[in-house]
């Protein structure tokens, strides 16, 4: 149910026969290749949308892995690599956007939403409670055999 | 002459949808029994005429008619039958028909089963009416599936190839049944409120409804995601994609909503509030539809890319949630607080799930509609993917995940968790004994695994030790055996993710003919590459010799197809299961004379993923028929049972 499109783009290019000429791309030094992968996980295939460049198939994403390669080997810091492509691409690159301005909302909604919701539960049982020592608790027993749950 | 059936078919649906919505509306009223009765009568029309339009459109779709435009942009004669059958809704107007006609079964089964009494029932059937007014009328102004085509083409144009799976055949159709079962709870909540009866009666009456979309959109969202893991290549299941998005925040919702009427059927605390989340999860249903088909996000999901369909749902969109908070607002505010509760109770412990899962959905929404909102506000394109969920989403779920063992194990109004804390003190021994070997004798070494798999043997531990408490306290009914299915299915499903994520093995690598990939102690020899073609495709296909240590284990077959009516391909990967864990090999393109680009996975515990979703579903089914064992059993006591 995923990212079809992206696997049609793949599957098209498997038919028309783009067929990329080199053997799948790796450095030999492991501790530069696992920072290449690691990289490669956090921007997104831009042919793909859905996928990251780990994940594509697609030609332009091999391409952009040998870069990231290329710009490793060359000595380059990760945050050098990854403007490098943002400065190119733009932020859609960056499977994860960057806190800023724009994606405050986005970044601290999740926060804002957890705590609105902690607020209001916590306002409800107080309540909850006040009216219960009001009227004096009974208990309810639990459930019988064969009802609500 | 199908085409012309479907297209009146269609027409007097409408036309029974407006005198069901007036007919039910007006039946609602003290006093309005004929009204009501004419309202039961249309519905059960309805549901003959859009069974009618949904069996002319897979007829004309079996035949390959293609003089009907539907037919010939989305069929073609040498697709295997089961795919001309299934692609009748594998295309937008063929999808809008049977999202009409799994409409016209639920507001059949609501006229049938009377739930919530003739009053309730018939303001039910009116709201149902409303919407098959809206949406059948979407069908016919903008997105006929029967419109002619003159003259007719000798061939189609075919049927995407991915969507030409058996998996995927009855994908759209469950999750319809999920989708639009929301709308019966939606019903009976505007029921409610319109006939200010809004006590636990509705609640009940609605229980069904959502218990079988909940089942569906599980199922929808499993089936969905197993799909994706073995056609898309490289063993992923999960991508936070917008349109699996669309489809996991009405569960997330769903799954809020069953919590939260438990507490209103039982002591009718949460009213309002399980009110709101019957709405929400029903607008999220209709947000799912306009985000799949109004062309907004680019996926094969999005058949139409047509602006005046995008307007057309995004009104229905707005008059629906719109028309249903105003009726919320001016309605709610009388109505009753149920019953108080205690700090430690059951009512706050399905208040907890309540907050977690709906800030869940929330950050879901947030997610998926961010980006297109900033695009359209400021054109700054950006792109929330994975890492963004990893760090938002995933925290929620942890936390839901440590409190969803409690929840079992309080008394309704005031709970003991002393008690319940020394119940539990095993589980929890053994789960931090779980995570701590796991960090110990596992490699690579992981935190985050180590911690996932101890949560998952906790919710699992404790399913277990509620069910046989239960058992001992003979208090182990259907519903007790659901909520532990429920809950179990969930920890299952948590052991798969961290297994698949965490300890997966890849290998990628160019091979000829008798080359090798060696990937997590297995050796894959490619053997052979041979012709496989298919009625309607071609279609190469590598034999692998999988051998462990020396000894040969199994020949893995995976295939590239490629379809030249569609002009598209696509891969059939090869997948060895021992139940708990994949050996997965895809066949990738020809790279040079004879030298084929082969991937390998090995995915640890990646079956439980889809296997915990099945027991979770099972689970959903005990509370079903819980329900409906109660009320065979006491027709009469039913209120009281509960």
């Amino acid at each position: 149910m995923t990212r079809v499109l992206a696997t049609a783009f793949v599957a098209l290019n498997l038919f028309v026969g783009v067929a990329q000429a080199s053997a799948p791309e790796k450095l030999s030094n492991p501790a530069l290749e696992a920072r290449a992968v690691a990289l490669q996980k956090q921007l997104r295939c831009l042919v793909c949308q859905g996928e990251s460049l780990d994940e594509s198939n697609a030609p332009l994403a091999a391409d952009l892995r040998v870069i990231i390669r290329e710009h490793i080997a060359a000595g380059e810091s990760d945050d050098a690599v990854k403007r490098y492509l943002v400065a190119r691409y733009g932020d859609f690159i960056l499977m994860n956007p960057p806190v800023e301005r724009d994606t405050i909302l986005l970044w601290f909604g999740p926060a804002g939403l957890i705590l609105m919701g902690t607020a209001i539960a916590i306002y409800v049982t107080r309540r909850s409670r006040h009216r219960l020592m009001a009227e004096g608790a009974e208990t309810l027993a639990d459930e019988g055999p064969e009802t609500g749950t | 002459m199908t085409g012309e059936i479907g297209q009146l078919a269609l027409s007097l649906a409408l036309a029974l949808a407006v005198v069901q919505a007036m007919a039910g509306l007006i039946g609602s009223r003290a006093g309005g029994s004929q009204a009501a009765a004419i309202a039961t009568s249309s519905a059960f029309g309805l549901f003959v005429f859009a069974a009618l339009a949904m069996g002319s459109l897979i007829f004309a779709f079996a035949l390959s008619d293609f003089s009907i435009l539907d037919v010939a942009q989305n069929s073609h004669t040498a697709k295997p039958l089961l795919y001309k059958l299934t692609g009748a809704w594998g295309n937008h107007e063929g999808s809008m028909v049977l999202w009409v006609f799994v409409l016209a079964v639920y507001s059949a089964l609501i006229a049938f089963t009377r739930r919530g009494g003739e009053r309730m029932t018939s303001a039910a059937l009116g709201v149902q009416g409303l919407i098959a007014v809206a949406f059948l009328l979407f069908i016919l102004l903008t997105s006929n599936p029967f419109v002619r085509l003159d003259p007719p083409p000798f061939e189609g144009a075919g049927l995407n190839p991915l969507l030409q799976d058996p998996g995927l055949a009855f994908h759209p159709p469950t999750l319809y049944v999920g989708y639009v079962g929301l709308s019966a709870a939606f019903a009976y909540a505007a029921a409610a409120l319109i006939t200010g009866d809004a006590d636990a009666a509705w609640a009940r009456a609605a229980r069904p409804f959502v218990l079988i979309a909940w089942i569906a959109l599980t199922l929808g969202i499993a089936g969905g995601s197993w799909w994706a893991y073995y056609t898309l290549g490289w063993g992923g299941f999960w991508f936070w994609d917008p349109v699996e998005n669309a489809s996991l925040m009405p569960w997330l919702i769903a799954t809020a909503l069953l919590h939260s009427a438990l507490a209103t059927e039982r002591t009718g605390a949460f009213r309002v509030w399980t009110l709101l989340l019957s709405i929400i999860g029903f607008s999220l249903s209709l947000v799912g539809t306009f985000l799949v088909r109004s062309g907004v996000l680019t996926s094969v999901h999005a058949f139409a890319n047509d602006p005046e369909r995008g307007k057309f749902i995004l009104g229905i969109l707005v008059l629906a949630i719109g028309g249903a908070l105003a009726l919320f607002a001016w309605r709610a505010p009388r109505l009753q607080t149920g019953s108080a509760f205690d700090i430690v109770s059951r009512e706050t412990a399905l208040l907890s799930n309540n907050v977690l899962l709906t800030a869940a959905a929330g950050v879901v929404f947030l997610g998926t509609i961010y980006p297109l909102a900033l695009d359209a506000l400021t054109g700054h394109k950006l792109s929330v993917g994975a890492p963004y969920f990893a760090a938002t989403f995933a925290p929620i779920f942890v936390g839901l995940m440590l409190l969803v063992p409690f929840g079992p194990r309080l008394g309704w109004r005031r709970g003991d968790i002393v008690s319940a804390l020394r119940i539990l003190l095993p589980v929890g021994i053994a789960a931090v004994v779980g995570a701590i070997v796991v960090l110990a004798i596992v490699t690579p070494r992981s935190l985050a695994g180590a911690g996932a798999i101890g949560l998952g043997v906790w919710v699992i531990g404790a399913s277990v030790v509620d069910a046989v408490r239960r058992n001992r306290e003979r208090t182990f009914g259907w519903s007790a055996v659901a909520s532990a299915l429920a809950h179990a299915g969930l920890g299952i499903t948590l052991l798969g993710i961290a297994g698949t994520t965490v300890w997966r093995s890849e290998a990628m690598d160019v091979l000829g003919l008798g080359d090798s990939l060696h990937v997590a102690g297995y050796d894959l020899r490619l053997r052979d590459i041979v012709a496989a073609d298919g009625p309607n495709y071609f279609a190469k296909r590598a034999e692998i010799d999988v051998s462990r240590n020396g000894a040969s284990i199994a020949t893995l077959e995976p295939e590239t197809r490629s379809y030249p009516a569609e002009g598209q391909a696509k891969a059939e990967t090869a997948i060895r299961t021992t139940g708990f864990s994949d050996l997965y090999v895809a066949l990738g393109d020809e790279r040079g004379k004879g030298r084929w680009l082969i991937r390998a996975y090995v995915n640890p515990l990646a079956p439980l993923i889809w296997l915990g979703g099945g027991v979770m579903a099972l689970g959903g089914l005990a509370s079903l028929f819980a329900r409906l064992r109660v009320r065979a059993l006491a027709p009469q006591s039913y209120a009281a049972a509960e």
